[in-house]
């Protein structure tokens, strides 16, 4: 789960990494107010203005600016609250900016790069610093690797002293700079670890003109799995920034994710459910969407599943491919026939059932007086499927 | 012949009063799978489906049945720990179906098995078969045959799929395993891959990875150094959209390397016969064999 620039500082700040503060805004007459508060509470002159969308790259998208006084920040308050904002993460539609982030500025000496995550291959976490901070840290990565500095962190233990010194010497700090930098990683590993993230990325960390180390952005993503731990998380979950649709299957526990094809899928399980789409894909369509209803497919779930991929008004021709394990295939044909016949389905519905009781399931389709099209098999599901879309 | 589990393995449930545990107990039961004890905290003296033995800990399980492996049915939050139980008993052969496990609840379990050096199958997988000798897991035993071709799959149902396009040409299996869709997993492919090239009754080998991770090239990788055997292979989500999990939580393209079309690339300069359609992988292992 993906939360705001805003939302993650205030997290760092409980762990007393020190960071560039600021209040948000929603509503462009709250405006003067916050940056005379900013003003006062943040004893500053000058401003930056930064746009608070789940995405990288705002910067360079015309989202972030700073401010040399109150007169600028108002005018890009203005400007940046409302604007559509595009960036390499958004996608050519962008993203709407629903709210801002009005901050203190700091006059920057230099920039670094700080991020935590988990190394799958190590299967530990791994902790990366770089001199190179406030760009592109995949350019860095892919250009330069040795500016790169990594410990990997033992998974029974914390990031310890030593550690954290090795980073802070990576970036050249010495003296007061060096203890400063030490307690901040020591705190932002802690931070990773209490909180169940699964990225901690703080780009960039800079040290300014009067030698202070400060998290100028940043960004935290949190297990799913694991925020049952965390009472204090789902609120800060933005529904604007998921897809509607995607947020809807989530109500009836389906996962969805929407695609640009017009083949509508629903299948169990998730690599099947990947393999049907790619096999579509193989048989000359364009899958519309991911769908894995899970291991307890039923009549109910399979409603549910039509009525999310329908939604959607490219789908032309819909495939349901099901490899019955424990979900009995009769109990899935007999729901795709009660989905047909009650949403008066209009586009064609392709239905391939294999594993147990699939004999059965196809005496129920043939036997239904429902417009359904029987496959043997996956290949046959694909090339039916695609030729029902193109009709 | 087989890999990690054949008849003689003595198997405990972990969480066996559950609905899933006890439901899945019955299904192994019936497919022969000599289930010697069931653990479930709390319910120890008890005992289910006509004189197995519950207890409330591994350890007491063990020292009582003498057991060499464990299939965990316990909700996600508990999991982690109940791997952890069984690691430190040294039971041989642990499998967690467990999906929706924490990251961080994994990353110690999986310090911990290693360090004790036992296997750990999933979380988050459908388990292992070995054909009409024992069962861990929620594959459906009839669709298997017995027969001479290993089966290695990150997915569940794609794990049924491709035993059923085998036994439909002709192929039985040794074993089959699905070894999970976490980021952070038990036995990995390379693991897999080198156990079955280790059992003599095993001649081909079918190895399905997805989207996500690097696991299938580092498996490819030792498969052209060390491997005798065919490997037909197949990646799923060569449609999916970078950045996107899709649906399993291993199931992310966060690099370059990670894509289908990067993995397949390289698995098939690695002598891996990768099909590019999901519905091949029966036949062509039937055509190299």
């Amino acid at each position: 789960m993906k939360i705001h620039e805003y939302q993650a500082k205030n997290i760092l700040k409980k762990y007393n990494i020190p960071i560039q503060d600021g209040y948000t805004i929603s509503d462009i007459n709250e405006a003067e107010k916050t940056i005379l508060k900013v003003q006062e509470d943040f004893k500053t002159n000058d401003f930056v203005v930064k746009a608070q969308i789940h995405a990288g790259g705002r910067g360079k998208g015309g989202g972030v600016k700073y401010s040399p006084n109150f007169d600028s920040a108002l005018k890009n308050a203005k400007d940046i609250l409302g604007m559509n904002l595009i960036t390499h993460q958004t996608g050519e539609k962008g993203k709407l900016v629903n709210t801002i982030y009005i901050t203190e500025a700091f006059n920057i000496k230099k920039e670094y790069y700080v991020a935590i995550t988990l190394d799958r291959e190590k299967r530990k976490d791994v902790f990366m610093v770089s001199t190179e901070g406030g760009v592109n840290i995949e350019d860095v990565a892919k250009n330069t690797p040795e500016k790169i500095t990594k410990i990997w962190i033992d998974p029974l233990d914390d990031l310890n002293i030593n550690d954290a010194e090795k980073l802070a010497n990576s970036l050249n700090f010495d003296n007061d700079l060096k203890n400063q930098a030490k307690n901040i990683f020591i705190n932002l590993y802690k931070c990773y670890k209490e909180m169940d993230c699964t990225i901690l990325e703080v780009n960039p960390l800079i040290k300014s003109d009067n030698d202070k180390i400060v998290a100028l952005d940043a960004k935290l993503n949190f297990d799913s799995n694991a925020i049952f731990r965390h009472n204090e998380i789902p609120s800060m979950r933005d529904l604007s920034e998921e897809d509607p649709m995607e947020v809807e299957a989530n109500k009836f526990n389906l996962n969805y994710i929407k695609l640009d094809g017009n083949v509508g899928c629903m299948v169990n399980g998730a690599g099947l459910a990947m393999a049907t789409m790619d096999i579509i894909k193989l048989s000359g369509g364009e899958p519309a969407n991911f769908l894995d209803v899970g291991g307890a497919a039923n009549a109910d779930t399979i409603k549910n599943g039509f009525k999310i991929i329908l939604k959607d008004n490219n789908v032309k021709a819909v495939l349901i491919n099901i490899f019955g394990g424990i979900v009995r295939c009769d109990r899935v044909a007999n729901g795709a026939v009660e989905a047909v016949n009650e949403l008066g389905l209009k586009v064609p519905v392709v239905v391939r059932l294999e594993g147990t009781n699939s004999e059965i399931a196809q005496d129920i389709l043939t036997k239904s007086n429902v417009k359904i099209v029987p496959a043997n098999d996956l290949k046959d599901a694909a090339i039916k499927v695609v030729n029902e879309a193109i009709k | 012949m087989s890999i990690l589990i054949n008849s003689n393995s003595k198997v405990i449930v972990q969480g066996i009063t559950g609905s899933e545990g006890s439901f899945h107990t019955k299904q192994m039961l019936e497919y022969g799978t000599n289930i010697v004890a069931g653990v479930t905290p709390g319910k120890g003296g008890q005992s289910v489906f006509d004189n197995i033995p519950v207890f409330d800990t591994v350890e007491e399980a063990k020292t009582n049945t003498n057991a060499n492996a464990s299939i965990i049915f316990v909700p996600p939050r508990f999991a982690a720990n109940a791997i952890i139980e069984s690691a430190k008993q040294k039971i041989n052969t642990i499998v967690c179906i467990s999906e929706g496990i924490p990251v961080r609840d994994m990353i110690k379990a999986k310090t911990i098995v290693d360090n004790n050096n036992v296997n750990l199958i999933g979380p988050n997988c459908p388990g292992i078969i070995t054909v009409d000798e024992c069962k861990l897991g929620i594959i459906p035993g009839f669709i298997a045959k017995k027969g001479t071709i290993g089966v290695i799959s990150k997915s569940g149902t794609l794990t049924y799929e491709a035993i059923d396009q085998l036994v439909k040409n002709g192929l039985g299996q040794t074993t089959a395993l699905g070894i999970g869709g976490d980021p952070i997993i038990g036995t990995d492919m390379k693991k897999a891959l080198e156990l079955f090239e280790n059992d003599a009754d095993t001649k081909g080998i079918v190895l399905i990875g997805e989207i996500g991770g690097t696991m299938e090239i580092e498996a490819a990788l030792w498969a052209n150094e060390n491997c005798s055997k065919p490997i037909v292979g197949f990646i799923a989500g060569q449609t999916a959209p970078p950045g996107r999990r899709m649906g399993h939580a291993g199931a992310i393209i966060s690099g370059g390397d990670e894509t289908a079309i990067a993995k397949m690339k390289i698995m098939t300069k690695c002598g891996i016969h990768v099909c590019n359609s999901p519905a091949d992988i029966g036949k062509k292992m039937k055509e190299i064999l």
